[in-house]
């Protein structure tokens, strides 16, 4: 069998890899070429080649607001969402305790499963919409509608301080879901023999969580965190939709992508976008390469 | 067949993870793919057509050759140009078929298509998702119209089309000293009210910035919010208002010094002033949450009585017309002069013309989209446009006689007692996106978030100097 490997393999990859190396390789020597001329998107691209753009980013305020919002939401979106999603699944798989030495989840649990996922089934753009009027800043925003009338109503998304928070707790709604689904999952795979074990030795359902359940289900645990903080370098439909002003006010709640998009669409600045597009490359890389070494704790395996 | 893959610990659970970490890295910057059209564009030129020079055919198109047009299907619709203007052209030239499309995405659509060198002969840039005019010119793409302006109007005896249209109409589409674009439609800017809640309430629309504030105390009296305008997406309307009395207060002069990117041309007092009367206007009437609201909130607001006056164009009574309860009549007032010394009289009014037609260099047949232009600035077609949109042309006098709603009555009125009054305002918001940007958060702060007047001054200031700083912008010019 050995000698027909390699056809065999290339007679596979053939295709997707000519596709992968038009439309993604090629796409990206295209930004990094762009990146170093002032082409604006129309007519010819200049032939002169610099680094102005990166020297420019470098003195560009709204740059390192953006850089700043996209940290903040890298750090704050995997973290709380992990966690609340973390939460559910146990209370839907194991939290009920013990019966007949099987684990189940709380009362009702195969009907909340279904209706975590509902947030998933919607598109983005409907999200952000429908939040855009639960956080509208008059009495006729959902939140500033049950608020009492003694109460002055907040401005949320036009407030500086909480739009980017407002944009947040939007973004862990949309993926809390998700993640539900994939623990549960996770879980579902750990062997019951070992709960079972854990609680004949006596240990309590916040035991079993911190023990068995987060151990074993590390390297699930290590995906999601990589695909949040994907989720969270982009975050560009909510923002586009939701912020005021297109990231603002006033630049609070700009972030890379958005950025990229206003200086390709609005300001015919193509060479400077694709500046902050190869920013943005280097940064994702990074930041998966760090987290995978980071996280290297080996996981379980059974 | 197991061993195609080598043994199967090759492919542990950790190895697994990275290639999805590495696959998820590419649903990321999507960015590439933003420029999938590079390189196109070069600076050659296909064959176009050409024909011969007349009286009859002053632009020298061929008869025979096709015209491709693209239209921005937006707030104006597109009949003007199926039901009006097409036919028009056809009656003139029976053998040029007309090619016609419409669009809501203009950029999208018609920018790769610019880049592979195929662009339709006219093209209506315009609606939120416009291409960067100043960046058609510069890229050499857009034809230069010297030719058509000089040409003799269509159906106007003994004038060229130049002559025709309004004061500024051809300034407007002009880029360092050639035109390049037809601004079209002509619109007229100042404050808008319901005119039977005033006749009701007996409130006289304000001629001075003292009758002003007094009327805004007893608006507010009456629980009605005196002022407004929305932060999230129009806070351009509001920029308009301020640049409009910096100009009453210091001629327009003030702006074109602002455009030509001058020396401290922000921190005159003519700006200053006008940031602080308005900044008062900001604390004292408006409502902070019209920072987050859209322009159809704010101007369903308009439509409830819960806002008297709404800083906007003259395409606002068209907008809202689905939306106008009965007892509601739109009409329009001058913006109030700030100081007694103001150097325009009150009545002056900022009128300016907008949406941006132009024909592509490049294209099959630019002499084609010119003469399309042409027939789109007769006075037929003038009269056909404002009839179907209630909006006015440039083209001069075209509206006069016609039936006209109450509000484009106002608006016509407004603009007749400002006669010579009557600036165009300013350009920088086109020429250079960026400044438009800044001026759009700078007023937010200043209306609704606390700002000041010397803030404002100083922030707007720094982005200009940073444009004019700025080599890989194109710098513009106007007199």
């Amino acid at each position: 069998m050995r000698h027909g490997k390699y056809p065999f393999i290339i007679g596979f990859l053939v295709v997707p890899v000519a596709l992968y190396v038009v439309f993604v390789v090629g796409a990206y020597l295209q930004t990094f070429w762009l990146s170093l001329t002032d082409w604006s998107g129309l007519g010819p691209v200049p032939t002169r080649l610099s680094f102005d753009n990166f020297v420019n980013l470098w003195h560009d305020d709204l740059f390192w607001k953006s850089l700043r919002h996209n940290l903040v939401l890298l750090v704050l979106l995997p973290i709380v969402t992990i966690v609340i999603a973390l939460i559910f699944a146990f209370l839907l798989n194991v939290g009920g305790g013990s019966k007949g030495g099987l684990t189940r989840g709380v009362w009702g649990s195969k009907f909340y499963r279904v209706v975590f996922f509902f947030p998933q089934l919607l598109a983005l753009a409907i999200v952000a919409v429908i939040f855009g009027r639960v956080f509208a800043p008059d009495r006729s925003g959902m939140i500033n509608g049950m608020l009492p009338e003694s109460v002055p109503p907040s401005l949320f998304l036009a407030d500086k301080r909480w739009a980017l928070l407002c944009i947040l707790a939007v973004l862990i709604w949309q993926a809390v879901g998700f993640y539900v689904v994939l623990f549960s999952a996770g879980m579902g795979s750990i062997s019951q023999e070992v709960y079972e074990a854990a609680a004949l030795d006596g240990a309590t359902r916040i035991t079993l969580f911190f023990r068995i359940t987060v151990p074993l289900l590390w390297s699930t645990i290590q995906v999601a965190w990589v695909y949040l903080g994907i989720a969270a370098f982009d975050a560009f439909a909510l923002v586009n939709i939701m912020s005021v002003d297109r990231g603002g006010p006033d630049g609070a709640t700009s972030v890379l992508s958005m950025m990229i998009y206003r200086k390709t669409f609005g300001e015919s600045q193509v060479g400077y976008a694709s500046a902050l597009g190869v920013v943005l490359f280097f940064l994702t890389l990074t930041f998966a390469a760090l987290t995978l070494r980071v996280t290297r704790r080996d996981a379980v395996e059974l | 067949m197991t061993d195609i893959f080598g043994t199967p610990s090759e492919l542990d659970r950790r190895t697994l993870l990275r290639r999805a970490a590495a696959a998820g890295l590419l649903a990321t910057p999507a960015v590439g793919m933003l420029s999938a059209c590079v390189g196109g564009g070069s600076s050659d030129t296909q064959k176009q057509s050409t024909g011969t020079k007349s009286a009859d055919n002053p632009l020298g198109i061929d008869p025979k050759a096709g015209t491709e047009i693209i239209i921005f299907n937006g707030g104006l619709g597109t009949k003007y140009a199926t039901d009006v203007d097409t036919p028009l052209y056809n009656k003139k030239w029976p053998d040029s078929k007309i090619t016609y499309s419409a669009t809501e995405q203009i950029s999208t659509v018609v920018q790769p298509r610019i880049n592979a060198g195929n662009p339709p002969d006219m093209i209506n840039n315009s609606g939120s998702n416009l291409m960067d005019m100043g960046a058609i010119v510069k890229a050499g793409q857009a034809q230069d119209l010297t030719d058509l302006f000089a040409a003799p109007s269509l159906d106007i005896p003994g004038k060229t089309v130049a002559e025709t249209l309004v004061p500024g109409a051809v300034e407007q589409g002009t880029y360092n000293g050639k035109p390049y674009a037809v601004n079209y439609s002509y619109t007229v800017y100042g404050l808008w009210y319901n005119a039977k809640l005033f006749a009701k309430n007996n409130w006289t629309p304000p001629t001075t910035w003292a009758d002003f504030t007094a009327l805004c105390d007893k608006i507010k009296a009456a629980g009605v919010t005196p002022f407004g305008y929305a932060g999230a997406n129009a806070s351009y309307y509001m920029v308009r208002a301020i640049m409009t009395s910096a100009a009453k207060i210091g001629t327009e002069q003030v702006l074109k010094d602002i455009d030509n990117l001058k020396a401290g041309a922000w921190q005159t007092d003519a700006v200053k002033k006008a940031a602080e009367a308005w900044a008062q206007i900001g604390a004292k009437y408006t409502q902070k949450a019209f920072l987050g609201l859209r322009h159809t909130d704010v101007q369903l607001q308009q439509n409830q009585n819960k806002v008297a006056f709404y800083p906007c164009g003259s395409w606002l009574e068209n907008e809202q017309a689905k939306d106008t309860p009965p007892g509601f009549e739109y009409a329009v007032t001058p913006i109030p002069s700030v100081t007694t010394s103001d150097q325009l009289p009150a009545t002056a009014v900022n009128a300016a013309a907008g949406e941006i037609y132009f024909a592509a260099a490049k294209g099959k047949n630019p002499r084609g989209g010119m003469e399309y232009l042409r027939t789109m600035l007769s006075k037929e077609a003038a009269v056909g446009f404002t009839k179907l949109t209630k909006s006015l042309t440039v083209v001069a006098g075209s509206a006069e006689g016609l039936p006209l709603s109450p509000g484009l009555t106002s608006a016509a009125a407004m603009l007749k007692k400002a006669g010579k009054d009557a600036f165009v305002g300013y350009l920088f918001d086109s020429w250079y996106k960026k400044m438009d940007d800044e001026s759009r958060a700078a007023v937010n702060e200043l209306m609704y978030q606390g700002g000041t007047a010397q803030k404002f001054c100083d922030r707007m200031q720094a982005a200009a100097d940073a444009v004019a700083k700025d080599s890989s912008i194109t710098k513009f010019t106007r007199s």
